[in-house]
């Protein structure tokens, strides 16, 4: 096995271009050590790219925030623009692991790692986020984050991209959020069912919503059903229910050992429920 | 048998520079443990689910079998024992022995790190804040009040 720190993020692509499948990139590691051990990845070259501080950065621009795919969880926890604009983004990060992990892992690591339950992910599926890769000689894309996961830890990423940024536009700032996740306990807790919730209310009138779900599909979700059930009607007992109804139709969980797949159906409804009801209130 | 490519890592450790030969898989727990004699870092499962092996790395808490060797290269580590010893016990050490947070001891190493980088950054935490920060550090003794507790004091004796 080989081990190589690039100086910058064009040495990196050149590297992954080059020398192809085998190579393995690690930044916070947190992920990549433990599949190692476990001998699900099997690299012939590591590719530290932790050491690229240039891709660490959280930006805020007039209409948009971006942020740089080396930004630890931890630093998505503390930094005020993330806290101001997208405080789901921050307190889904805080509840990722536990405080020695999240000062190691990254917003991009978690991503591309595609848990169908990632805690980023949920966020930011909800903040209408884009994922920006580049590739060695290829034009860089901007993927939107409902179209970079096709599975189970598997993304539309190819073998030799890199995650560069993260963005999304900054939220009305009429629209209210909300963010819940349920583990089997309150640390290092893989979510058995996470719920992100973005919705504008005009009077008493949904004007626009949005809903990610995690852990509850193949992967990190947007419940679309659910938004058009809800979208341009009046908020009452009734729509919630219509809401709730819908959402366990829409939702593809599988029974393992954290859950069964009927809990977890049954919770998503209890948790879109409550996040309804903390925001119209 | 081919003989695995190795790298020469340099280190500081509890303000020492230290070399060893390590392989690119080889975490920083392995290497300290067995090449540099560092054996206050303790290993619990090795794969980042019990904080037993943390410590700080260029001053933030993480878990040593969750980073390569070759990642802290030229960069600091400090361990427990850069943190106090016998003949300068840290407040946190003192206050752990004095209400009795030590049992079998494995998690203690860990526990004094986090407990020292919470207390690096945030000088007077809440109990919840103490909690949250020890999240990542698993205890089979206590029970974990003690722990709770021992922090706690060691704060206000720090101020």
């Amino acid at each position: 096995m080989e081990y190589i720190r690039p100086q910058n993020l064009k040495e990196a692509l050149r590297v992954m271009k080059k020398r192809g499948g085998r190579t393995i990139l690690i930044a916070g590691g947190t992920n990549v050590i433990p599949d190692m051990r476990g001998k699900t990845i099997k690299p012939q070259v590591l590719l530290d790219i932790s050491h690229l501080k240039n891709l660490s950065y959280v930006k805020e621009e007039k209409k948009r925030i971006r942020i740089g795919s080396l930004t630890t969880i931890s630093e998505l926890v503390s930094s005020k623009v993330i806290q101001n604009f997208a405080s789901i983004l921050s307190e889904a990060a805080n509840q990722l692991g536990n405080p020695l992990v999240r000062s190691r892992a990254t917003i991009g690591g978690n991503l591309a790692d595609a848990s169908p339950a990632a805690d980023t992910a949920v966020p930011l599926l909800v903040l209408d986020a884009s994922i920006v890769t580049e590739r060695d000689g290829e034009k860089r894309r901007e993927i939107p984050i409902d179209q970079f996961f096709v599975g189970p830890n598997q993304t539309v990423l190819k073998p030799d991209e890199i995650i560069k940024e993260i963005f999304f536009p900054k939220p009305d700032p009429k629209s209210k959020i909300a963010y819940i996740k349920l583990g089997l306990r309150n640390a290092m807790a893989i979510s058995v069912v996470s719920v992100a919730l973005l919705m504008e209310m005009e009077r008493e009138e949904c004007k626009e919503v949005r809903i990610g779900l995690g852990a509850v599909a193949p992967k990190p979700m947007r419940a679309y059903g659910v938004e058009e059930v809800l979208t341009g009607k009046k908020i009452n007992g009734k729509l919630i229910q219509s809401c709730c109804e819908e959402v366990e139709k829409e939702v593809q969980p599988i029974t393992d050992i954290r859950a069964s797949a009927e809990y977890r159906r049954s919770m998503t409804s209890v948790l879109l429920r409550r996040l309804i009801q903390q925001i119209t209130t | 048998m081919k003989k695995p490519k190795t790298y020469s890592l340099e280190i500081n450790v509890n303000g020492e520079w230290k070399r060893a030969e390590v392989t690119p898989e080889e975490t920083l727990l392995h290497v300290l443990r067995e090449k540099l004699a560092h054996t206050e870092v303790k290993e619990g499962c090795g794969k980042g689910d019990c904080g037993a092996c943390a410590l700080l790395l260029n001053g933030k808490a993480v878990n040593a079998c969750l980073t390569l060797a070759m990642q802290a290269h030229r960069q600091k580590v400090v361990t427990l024992k850069g943190i106090g010893a016998p003949e300068r016990a840290h407040p946190l050490q003192e206050s752990f022995l004095r209400h009795g947070a030590i049992q079998c001891g494995f998690c203690t190493a860990g526990m004094i790190v986090s407990a020292k980088a919470l207390l690096d950054e945030n000088p007077q935490p809440t109990r919840r804040e103490i909690r949250e920060a020890i999240s990542g550090n698993l205890c089979r003794c206590t029970g974990y009040k003690k722990i709770f507790d021992a922090i706690e004091d060691a704060a206000k004796r720090l101020r």
